[in-house]
Parts: structure tokens; sequence; C-alpha cells
């Protein structure tokens, strides 16, 4: 291997530099306080996790995780989403609460590297988890705030497709009887988005016209609350139905809350293939070419730490929420105060002054200004006590 | 106003057909678009623009979102594994990835290689068949590998088979049919629903067409 030039950093790692990692607070104010406001508590897990625990039982793929030794021997990962370690604390430490639990995060989480750019190995994400509650009205608390933390950030324009797993299983079980290789295959086909490869597996399938046409329906079960009615005449069976009142009821509850307009529907969306077991959901923004946020209910998860509950829960990536809100930088509004040997005390009086009124103030030696005019104009406005300075310079 | 779709089309063997197809659909491109030398070009009557690419290159464009929509042939996406929908066959340039080798030559039993622009299709089906090999990733003129003796067989793509047959190369086995696909970014698929489900219901009529 070439060996590393100095400046080099690990693949898919960035720097936060100031203005990116002013934006990043910015946004990650605005989300807590919304998250805050709907009574949920912010908590913080260890970067590292056993592999045997929380690496296991995360959403991530195992070969999407960083994984080192401890000097025991026992393989650590960097964890690569916060829902696992909070499941991990819910059922322990704090099993002893009043349930529901209303818990918040946010923090970096780690996947592998990818060879290719865009796709970055440590990003934040910001997010809550319900825990004890597998009501509609918790998956409509879950999804509503997502939506108002979205828009106290500053996004306008964005778009939450929300899908049943619980749906399409049931459904392909009612057609497809106990083949659950034909269900894995056709399930694989719709979670890595091939439709075409979805027709052509129900093409081939020994099962009569009627369950082929029931099959290649699902694919249009897509859109508003419209699809609520066909997707009854689809449902055959006890789950499925349940499953779409489910819907129903979400969609009423979300109307509720006044974030219907921020919702579709789409009973084909399955965004991992055995993770989420109800109600799921994912967000984008246009103008960023990649998932925005997601989430959903997970009901195997706790029960993994030995604890019988149903939860749910958002993630927001607030690298991607920041590239869609794209603010422009703040004006600087810092003051800097110039001096010399002579008018250092002075200066040190002044720039407590400024401080106490709540202004970033940035005292500087004149000797050690490379060109004056240059450092005047980075500032809102300066202050020089020097006497090249003269009066003060507003 | 609906939103304007832009378009990653493959530029060479692939467009043609594409561009027909389309025009079929009411999206007038034009039959000599290929030809020009720009690569992007707008059609606001229409909403499009159009984004001239190499065909290897359009599934990474449509993944990253620099396009909406792109037409791409299943052979790349099969390699690149890369994450867009998948939304219609749109059964043009139709031909299949074969394995081609030398006649009568069994594969070598310590280390077979492959020569291949393809080395995730090849790996992933040879591993399928219980074998280990190593794979001579190669650009073009894959014909060449086994000629010279670089490799045991070839997996590539084979419309009539008559870059086989002139150098003197038989097919051993069948791996997969390909046409080329139209594929969809995921957040269009969801921000853009409307304008992409329009173009993508257009499509299929012309399809059903073409095959009734």
């Amino acid at each position: 291997m070439a060996k590393r030039l100095m400046f080099e950093k690990p693949l898919g790692m960035r720097d936060t530099l100031p203005f990116f990692y002013n934006q990043k607070q910015k946004a990650r104010q605005r989300l807590s306080d919304s998250i805050l406001s709907y009574g949920y508590s912010f908590m913080d897990t260890p970067l590292m996790e056993y592999h045997e625990t929380v690496g296991k039982v995360s959403a991530t793929l195992d070969q999407q995780l960083f994984k080192l030794l401890d000097q025991q021997g026992h393989t650590l990962v960097l964890r690569p989403d916060m829902t696992a370690p909070i499941a991990r604390v819910a059922a322990s430490q704090l099993k002893q609460s009043e349930f529901p639990l209303r818990l918040a995060y946010g923090g970096p989480v780690f996947r592998a590297q990818q060879a290719e750019g865009g796709k970055p190995a440590q990003f934040e994400q910001v997010g809550t988890e319900l825990i004890g509650d597998h009501s509609s009205y918790g998956d409509a608390e879950v999804i509503a705030l997502l939506v108002e933390s979205l828009q106290d950030a500053g996004l306008e324009n964005f778009v939450i497709t929300i899908g049943h797993i619980g749906f399409v299983k049931a459904f392909f079980s009612d057609v497809l009887g106990e083949d659950e290789e034909t269900t894995e295959t056709l399930l694989q086909y719709l979670y890595r988005k091939n439709y075409v490869g979805y027709r052509e597996a129900v093409k081939t399938l020994p099962v009569s016209e009627d369950k082929k046409q029931a099959l290649l329906q699902l694919l249009t079960l897509r859109g508003g609350e419209e699809i609520f009615g066909s997707s009854r005449s689809l449902a055959r069976n006890q789950t499925c139905m349940q499953a779409v009142n489910e819907l129903k009821q979400l969609f009423r509850l979300l109307k509720d809350y006044g974030v219907e307009q921020f919702v579709q529907f789409d009973l084909n969306l399955i965004s991992h293939m055995d993770y989420y077991t109800g109600i799921l959901f994912e967000g984008y923004a246009p103008n960023i070419g990649a998932l925005l946020c997601n989430g959903g209910r997970y009901d195997a998860l706790l029960p993994s730490f030995q604890l019988n509950a149903s939860a749910t829960g958002f993630a927001i990536h607030l690298e991607r929420l920041v590239e869609a809100l794209s603010e422009q930088a703040d004006e600087d509004d810092r003051i800097g105060i110039i001096v010399d040997d002579d008018t250092y005390t002075n200066g040190i009086q002044k720039a407590k002054e400024w401080r106490l009124q709540g202004h970033s103030v940035l005292l500087q030696h004149r000797d050690q200004i490379p060109d004056v005019s240059a450092f005047k104009d980075q500032l809102s406005k300066t202050i020089d006590l020097t006497a090249e300075g003269g009066a003060d310079d507003e | 106003m609906s939103e304007r779709l832009t378009i990653a089309m493959p530029k060479g063997r692939i467009y043609e057909e594409a561009a027909e197809l389309m025009q079929k659909a009411g999206y007038e491109l034009g039959a000599d678009l290929d030809e020009s030398r720009k690569l992007i070009l707008d059609f606001p009557e229409q909403n499009i623009r159009v984004m001239m690419a190499k065909p290897m290159d359009v599934v990474t464009y449509v993944e990253y979102g620099a396009a909406d929509i792109g037409i791409a042939g299943k052979d790349v996406l099969l390699e690149q594994d890369r994450d867009v929908y998948e939304v219609l066959d749109l059964k043009i340039s139709p031909c299949y990835v074969a394995v081609a080798g030398l006649p009568d030559q069994p594969l070598s039993r310590i280390a077979p290689k492959i020569a291949t622009k393809y080395p995730k299709v090849a790996s992933d089906y040879f591993r399928e068949q219980g074998e280990q090999i190593e794979i001579i990733p190669l650009n073009g003129s894959i014909e060449l590998a086994p000629l010279i003796g670089l490799a045991d067989r070839i997996v590539d793509i084979v419309s009539s088979g008559r870059t086989l047959k002139e150098n003197g190369l038989v097919e051993y086995e069948k791996i997969e049919d390909i046409t080329s696909r139209l594929i969809v970014n995921p957040v269009s698929y969801r921000v853009k629903s409307t304008e992409i489900e329009e173009m993508v219901s257009k499509l299929s009529e012309v399809m059903e067409e073409v095959n009734a």
C-alpha cells in the first residue's frame, strides 16, 4: 500500500469545518427543541458495543459494521445506529422506569467504509424511540413529531412514505400459503426495489392466474388514502385487514395532528429484510439524492434483550438535513479589538464589556496581524485602540 | 406546474432504440442527439432535460440523484448493485451474459482464471457453481484473453455470437438474459412521483403495444 500522505484521513471520514459545524449545530438545536417539546428525554450510549449483543441485533448488515478487538479478544463494534444500544439500556438500567419510555438521542454512528464518494463512514443521527406503546397512537406521535421536527429545522419540502411490513407478509402468506422460499424471494425483490424481477418471478410461479393478478396488484398499492380501498379488496385474511385498519387509523390521527399533507403510502416499501414488524416509513427531500430519515415499529428487538415490549422511532440523518436546508452562511458577527503593548490593558477591559453584552470578541495584538485590512474585513466590526488605528473603526 | 425530469440516456448502441421508444411514448428527443457533442439538452416544452452518458455510468448518475430517471442495461445493474428502482423492462438491445472459451478446454484445476469486464457477475456465477476462480479484469476485446493464454474462460456479453465464432471461441454456459431497464432514483421516485408515474405508464403502454 502506498504511504499515507500527512493530510489523508481514513476512507469515508470527514472533517467538520467551522461553517458546517455551525449549520449542524443550529439544525441539531432546532430538532432537539421540538423533540424535547414532546416530552422526550435525551440520552447517550458508548461509541463501542459488543458485536455479540448490539452488533448482532442492530438493523445494520454485518458487512457494514466497523469491528475491532478489545484487549481480552472480544469483538467490538462502533455503534452502527442508536436504536439497538437504546434498546439495551431500556431493557436493563431503565427497565424499572415508568413505561412508555420516551427517549431521544443525537450522535455519531458508523458504517463501514465504501470506496465511493458521498457515502460517509461516520455520520450523525438525531432521533427518538417510543418504547412500550404498541398502539397506532404511538406510530402517529412518532411520525407527527418527525414532521414537526423537520419543519422546525426549516425544511419546507419533504415527503414521508409509509408502508406496513405486516400487511405484505400476511398478504404473501395468504396467497402463497406456507411457501416460505417464494415469499422470501418476492420480499427480496421488493427490498431491492427490483419491480421488473418481481413481475418476472410472479409470472413463473405455479399458482392460479387470480393469485398472480393479486401479486401483481400489490405493486399498485401506492399513493394517498385512496389505496386503503384497493388494499382492502386484496386483503383476504384477518391479519391483512388489521394492517389496513391500522394504516387507516394512523392516517386519521395524522390528520388530527395536521401533518397529513406530508405523507403518502406505499405498501411495497420494505426498508429492511427482517427488522421492522409493523408500520415503517422513509423520508425524502428534493435535491438530496439519498434517504433523509427513516423509522418504524420494531417489536422483535427488545425481546432479544429480554424485555417484552413494542417500540417505534425515527432517525434523521443530520448532515443530509443540513444539505437539504442549504442555508446561507450567517453574517460573521464577531467583534475584533486591535491592541498594542500600551493599549492591551485597556483592550482587556473593553473586550470584557462587550462580552458581558453577549458578543463574541477577539482581542488581537497588532504586531501579529499580517494584513490589517483583511483582518478587519472578516469581522462585523473592529475597534483599533493603537496609535496607527487612530479613531474607532466602525 | 409539474416538475422537470432529468433523464440519463445511454450514448452509443442503445441510444437509437431507447430514443425511438421514448418517441413512441410521446417524448420527442430526436434521433441524432447522439451525434451532437452536447452532453446536456433541455426540452422545455416537454419539461425534460436529457443527459448523454456512457452506458456504464447511467446507473451512477441515477443513484446519486444527478438524474431522476435513466435507461441502463441489466448487465450494469447486475455488476454494480446500486440503490435504484428498476421499474420497467424496456426489452431493447437484448443480449445475454455468457461464459466462453476455447473449445474442449477444461477449466484449470488449480486456479481457473476468468477474464471479464464484469468481475462481480463472474465471481457470483462461479461461486454459485461451487468453483473458486481468479478474475482478470479487462475493459474490452475480452476475446483476446483465452487466445493468448491469459485466461481459461471469459465472461462477456453475447448478442449474435459472431465475435466468438470469428475468434474460434465457443460458448460454455449462459448466465443471464440482458435487456435495458428503466431505472429511477429512490428520492425522485417519491418526490416527483406524479411525473415519473406518468412517464412509466406511457412507456408501459408502448411496451404492451410492442408485445401485443
